[in-house]
């Protein structure tokens, strides 16, 4: 009889303490997917502080941005999706809303005007690549060099990574077809405008992977951005290509010889999807998240921990000095005008329809 | 023979049978828990994964009426389909774009032919605007019962109309479907789309009777090829309506043959072409590699083993707890240290260096390079035979390892085959160590002291003797490590570099960047297989029997 009570007021307390419900119409936790490092700490410190003091909702964080696209999948297919709001490069959100595991998304409603009076449309602009992606950086894929290793004259355009008799040395390279492909041509004289045309035909590719093999045997080829900055950091390459913000991370934070080649650097967006299937609670909850932290100012706040610019327009002159280190940020931007002089964005809609094919032949080409 | 009767007169093999089925049953029952366990959470996961090998519902779910009437289009015409085909392809379009299911759809044939998730996408937004409003506003302005919800639903719940409007009914029908599930709202109060007006049209022209006479002379027909053909003139490419009709069966050996480097062609299996070709490749790297990384695992683990069964207590446990500890460290740890050790600029070359430049390195180098040299030799010798093998086959070459140069440049220990054989060896000994250890612990001592004390030598005594009774340990340690180095695909992506990465990178790389799970499953499936088949032949060779993990 003892034992039956005790065990039926177990019983009841447990389930009472399952079945607390946060009341409102919004969750109280969210979990927010990054990709971790230094990236994630600026987020955490420009967006995710600041809302949880604003709102007192408890922010859990996870760092699988890397396989977002697999996991978003397999969650949906399981009917159990388990993260509210999920960071990915524009082209892994262009995949999800085509498959439509991302919730789309009505920008002029649920996002913040900008400061400066315009619509989230117009502060974004072409940035708006998809309908279920919001934009949060621009960043760009760009190389950095050994000051100390290249000899006298410092390499200006990007041509310098194919030229092995000015530059002798070992070169880190992307383990990807996607702007490689972009630079070989560029190199082997094809016009910027024409670049995707010649791609699109196989004398083109026969063309861009015959330049790389001019210099295939002294690449290493990277697949984690803290690879290239190591192997800088090491002397194991001459130069590499690699994140802007690790560079920036590499020279300023860490004061290595190295400096930055920003001549063809290839732009591209990474920003949060709100993945299909939330309940009503949820979906509000990381609705009123996704505008709190894409409005002009907490853009422009991410900027000052980590060296990637902000998307919006409005969030440009906003941004100032580094956090901790004090330095001018603007400089360091990849928008910046001083860098920007020939720069390519990543192509979303060419590279979605090619990537499949051209990754098979450049791991083919790889492999050869 | 006379027939042995049990006490009652049965005979004494059925008796027994019987008496022994309840042990059977009895032990089934204790070990049914762990049986279902295993089967619900392993071995069914596992299965629907690999199904997806040949999954290919997809397509004839997104489209079930273009498939349907893409049965009677000739792949071979070098033309596109007729009328019939793109009507059927627009009533399919508008629903899937309403589902959301196009572009999924789109990336699935992107994966076959490139250009088509565009296309697909394109389309979504373009079946919205097609003309075909002319055919509502023809209906609705000759007559507004055609303008009214109730109406059109009185219509279609009377036999009569559904029965002379086939066509129109099976529209009507996908599209309250839709504006439920889709749209959550009710049919009877919404007027029905363009499409269900285009299905009218098409069926009174035809000489159908619709539920209120008009005349429709007045109302020119759309064309829906050319409206398609407005959006991405893709769509009138042959090469397009290939791919989606061979595609279209629920079941397909398609990705199938995708990892095996052929395509599904209009007549059936095709080869790629040489610059698609890496999964065969890929297979044949993956099992020498793995062959090779077993070998250096077994000479390595052996004298280790011995070591820690033949010692006193105290100072094998202390070794064993040195063997144990690399085990607890983090994979990647442990990669990223060979890192260090291996680069161009790393720890051994920098040793290497140093060496080269004092006095007794000057004096030993010739001999280290002869030495390297043999190694050098014999690793050519295998090379020619190789490529020898590989022109028989056909296969391409680039297959044997590749090898640091004998000379007094800095050693290529990383980023290539090397890398990965030094890298994986080093995680999988203790794979090798353990299961000999625990074998070599149940040889009794005495046996190779009677061999020795019957005259044998240690050679003899160890090769005669012991070594036989070992080799359920070493049939252990090597499934084990073989089958563990197949599998993995982190350690061959860091340090590998081109040359030295395996076909699970392949598998992973279609899992959780390019979504190809189909593929992704068929190669899995396919390592599966040849891991069961080269089991099956040690079982036959060496027997499963003579495999032991203890005693």
């Amino acid at each position: 009889m003892k034992t039956t009570m005790k065990l039926m007021a177990t019983t009841c307390l447990t389930l009472s303490a399952t079945l607390a419900v946060a009341d409102g119409h919004m969750a109280d936790e969210m979990t927010i997917v990054s990709w971790g490092g230094a990236y994630s700490s600026s987020q955490e410190n420009a967006y995710h502080i600041p809302y949880a003091e604003m709102t007192g909702v408890t922010i859990i964080n996870d760092e699988s941005s890397a396989e977002a696209v697999a996991k978003l999948r397999a969650m949906n297919e399981a009917g159990n999706v388990t993260w509210d709001v999920v960071d990915v490069v524009a082209s892994d959100a262009i995949r999800l809303c085509d498959e439509g595991l991302a919730l789309e998304i009505d920008f002029d409603e649920q996002l913040a005007p900008g400061d400066d009076g315009s619509t989230a449309t117009e502060d974004f602009g072409d940035l708006l690549v998809s309908d279920c992606f919001i934009p949060q950086i621009v960043y760009s894929t760009t190389f950095g060099y050994r000051t100390d290793l290249v000899g006298d004259t410092a390499p200006t355009d990007v041509c310098a990574i194919f030229d092995t008799e000015t530059y002798p040395g070992m070169r880190s390279l992307e383990k990807r077809p996607i702007n490689n492909m972009e630079w070989a041509l560029l190199c082997d004289g094809v016009a910027k405008g024409d670049v995707y045309d010649v791609l699109e035909t196989e004398e083109g590719q026969a063309q861009a992977f015959a330049k790389l093999d001019t210099i295939k045997d002294s690449v290493i080829w990277w697949s984690a951005g803290a690879d290239t900055p190591q192997l800088l950091a090491d002397g194991e390459v001459v130069m590499g290509s690699t994140y802007n913000g690790r560079l920036f991370s590499l020279i300023e934070e860490q004061d290595q010889p190295v400096a930055m080649l920003w001549d063809a650097q290839v732009f591209d967006l990474d920003g949060w999807i709100i993945p299909a299937g939330l309940t009503p609670e949820r979906e509000a909850r990381a609705l009123d998240y996704v505008r709190f932290a894409t409005d002009t100012q907490r853009l422009a706040d991410q900027s000052k921990y980590i060296a990637y610019g902000p998307a919006r327009a409005s969030s440009a002159p906003l941004v100032g000095q580094h956090a901790t280190l004090g330095i001018d940020m603007a400089p360091h931007m990849p928008t910046d005008p001083a860098n920007a002089t020939n720069t390519f964005l990543y192509n979303y809609t060419w590279w979605a329809d090619y990537r499949d094919d051209l990754d098979a032949k450049f791991q083919v080409w790889l492999s050869q | 023979m006379t027939l042995v009767l049990a006490a009652d007169g049965r005979p004494l093999k059925a008796s027994l049978n019987r008496a022994l089925r309840r042990q059977k049953l009895r032990a089934l029952m204790l070990i049914a828990p762990l049986l279902v366990f295993i089967l619900v959470s392993f071995v069914m996961p596992i299965a629907d994964m690999l199904f997806r090998s040949v999954e290919n519902e997809i397509v004839v779910e997104t489209l079930p009426r273009t498939v349907a009437t893409l049965d009677g289009w000739d792949s071979d015409s070098g033309h596109p389909p007729d009328e019939d085909v793109f009507t059927a392809l627009y009533f399919d379009m508008v629903l899937a774009t309403e589902y959301k299911t196009h572009t999924r759809l789109g990336s699935r044939l992107n994966y076959e032919m490139t250009g088509v998730s565009s296309l697909f996408r394109k389309s979504g937004r373009g079946v919205g605007r097609f003309d075909t409003d002319t055919y509502t506003d023809a209906f609705q302005a000759a007559d507004p019962a055609y303008a009214d919800p109730a109406q059109w639903a009185a219509w279609m719940a009377d036999d009569t109309v559904r029965a002379a409007l086939p066509m129109t009914a099976n529209t009507y029908d996908a599209w309250a479907a839709m504006i439920i599930e889709a749209e959550e709202d009710v049919p009877a109060e919404e007027v029905p789309w363009d499409f269900v007006f285009t299905s009218l049209y098409l069926e009174v022209i035809d000489g159908a009777e619709p539920p209120v006479a008009l005349d429709l002379s007045g109302v020119p027909l759309v064309n829906l090829r050319d409206q398609f053909a407005n959006v991405d003139k893709d769509w009138l490419d042959p090469e397009v309506w290939q791919t989606i009709k061979i595609y279209s069966p629920e079941y397909t050996n398609g990705y199938f043959l995708n990892s095996v480097d052929r395509f599904k062609g209009v007549e059936g299996a095709e080869v790629r072409p040489e610059n698609e070709q890496i999964y065969i490749t890929l297979f044949i790297r993956t099992m020498i590699m793995s062959g090779s990384i077993m070998g250096m695992c077994v000479l390595l683990g052996y004298p280790i083993a011995w070591l820690l069964a033949n010692l006193p207590a105290r100072k094998a446990n202390l070794l064993m707890i040195l063997v144990l500890l690399p085990f607890w460290t983090s994979l990647l740890v442990r990669t990223s240290a060979w890192k260090v050790l291996l680069q161009q600029q790393g720890v051994i070359n920098d040793t290497l260096v140093w060496y080269h430049s004092t006095w007794f390195g000057q004096l030993l180098d010739p001999v280290f390079m002869g030495l390297l040299n043999i190694c050098y030799a014999f690793v050519n010798v295998i090379t020619w035979v190789w490529n020898v093998l590989n022109g028989i086959w056909g296969g391409t070459d680039g297959l044997y390892m590749e090898w640091a140069v004998a000379g007094f440049e800095r050693l290529a220990l990383i980023n290539n085959q090397t890398g990965t054989v030094i890298a994986m060896t080093h995680i999988l000994l203790p794979f090798m160590i353990l299961p000999l250890f625990s074998v070599m612990k149940t040889i009794p001592v005495s046996y190779l002291r009677a061999a020795k004390s019957l005259g044998a030598t240690n050679w003899t005594a160890f090769w005669r003797v012991y070594f036989p009774q070992s080799v359920p340990g070493i049939g252990a340690g090597c499934i084990l490590v073989f089958i563990l180095s197949i599998g993995y695909y982190i350690t061959p992506e860091l340090v590998g570099g081109t040359k030295g990465v395996f076909i699970s990178n392949r598998i992973a790389y279609h899992i959780s960047s390019s979504l190809n799970w189909g593929l992704a499953a068929a190669l899995g499936t396919i390592l599966l297989v040849i891991v069961m088949g080269l089991y099956w032949m040690y079982d036959k060779i060496v027997g499963i029997d003579n495999v032991k993990l203890g005693g």
